[in-house]
């Protein structure tokens, strides 16, 4: 199993944080290209998703899968988006996105300080922190080993 | 932190000690302002940009959703209160349309030490509290306005902070997409 990337939007679609771990084909664009696509991308399913319910959603659209990797999407009521793509056997990744919120991202970005709302993470505490943090899941069990 | 045979409460000494810094903070904001409305406003910018960090703190320890109507808002602005100030207000005076409530504090941690002087009579000591509602709303695309309807410094028996309504802020649509 292995996790590929996570992106952070904020509620403007800004992209606040990426990073990536095991992603061995880049897409060829640049990287505010793909993160324009990609909320673009969220914005359209969430909302279509939601339009066709037979009921009324509570938490909406969750993750889709192909035969390849899985994109599992994480929103706080605070419309922080978190986005997390990982191989397609992973389990419990909304829990998993659920944690990277309130003890990395709440803990390390929100209460640094410097922090600004809207504007990307620079800090490398908050780097080191959520790196460590996915790698010592069981969700990221790199292909080398 | 603290040392053996110390007869000192540290829970209680680090709300002093809150209590104290608000105070000199509030006080050191009238002698950089003549105005005391500009204080005010001082103080309730403040509280904005602690209400836009807070409501992240909020919802990472409480794991709450949306809100389902005004009423669930006002329980979790309860909350709030219970889990960051140590107080649980009462909540009371619905408006009949449900877009307004009060919270009563029977005691506020924030004035606990202080009076007023007659030429501040007009100084919102605690609006601070006002601007973090407003902040903490905001960030869940709600807008509510409050005020201080009653306040034990100028002589109520209860301080009273009416929280109000005001519209519900739609998620930003991204550029090229309608």
């Amino acid at each position: 199993m292995t996790v590929h990337n996570i992106y952070i939007f904020d509620r403007y679609g800004t992209l606040l944080y990426y990073y990536e771990w095991n992603r061995l084909k880049q897409s060829g664009i640049t990287r505010e290209e793909e993160a324009k696509l990609m909320y673009g991308m969220l914005f359209s399913i969430k909302s279509f998703v939601n339009k066709i319910s037979p009921l009324d959603t509570k938490d909406g659209f969750l993750c889709y899968k192909t035969s390849k990797y899985s994109l599992h999407f994480f929103e706080t009521p605070s419309s922080i988006k978190f986005v997390l793509t990982t191989d397609v056997g992973a389990q419990n990744v909304r829990q998993f996105l659920q944690q990277i919120y309130s003890q990395i991202y709440v803990e390390y970005a929100v209460k640094n300080p410097v922090w600004q709302n809207n504007k990307p993470i620079k800090s490398e505490l908050f780097k080191s922190k959520l790196d460590a943090f996915v790698k010592q899941s069981p969700i990221f069990v790199s292909k080398a080993n | 932190m603290s040392r053996q045979g110390t007869r000192l409460d540290t829970k209680n000494v680090n709300s002093e000690l809150f209590t104290l810094t608000y105070g000199a903070l509030v006080s050191q904001l009238m002698k950089d302002y003549t105005n005391v409305e500009d204080v005010n406003k001082q103080l309730e910018r403040m509280g904005y940009n602690i209400g836009i960090r807070l409501i992240e703190d909020f919802l990472a320890r409480t794991g709450s959703g949306r809100c389902y109507d005004f009423r669930d808002t006002a329980d979790k602005i309860q909350m709030g209160f219970r889990i960051f100030l140590g107080v649980t207000p009462t909540i009371t005076n619905w408006s009949s349309a449900g877009d307004e409530f009060s919270l009563q504090f029977e005691s506020n941690p924030l004035t606990e030490f202080i009076e007023l002087p007659d030429h501040c009579l007009n100084l919102k000591y605690a609006n601070v509290l006002t601007g973090v509602l407003r902040g903490a709303c905001e960030m869940v695309q709600m807008e509510v306005t409050s005020w201080f309807a009653q306040d034990q410094l100028k002589g109520d028996t209860v301080t009273e902070l009416r929280v109000k309504f005001v519209k519900r802020l739609e998620d930003a649509i991204p550029a090229g997409e309608d």
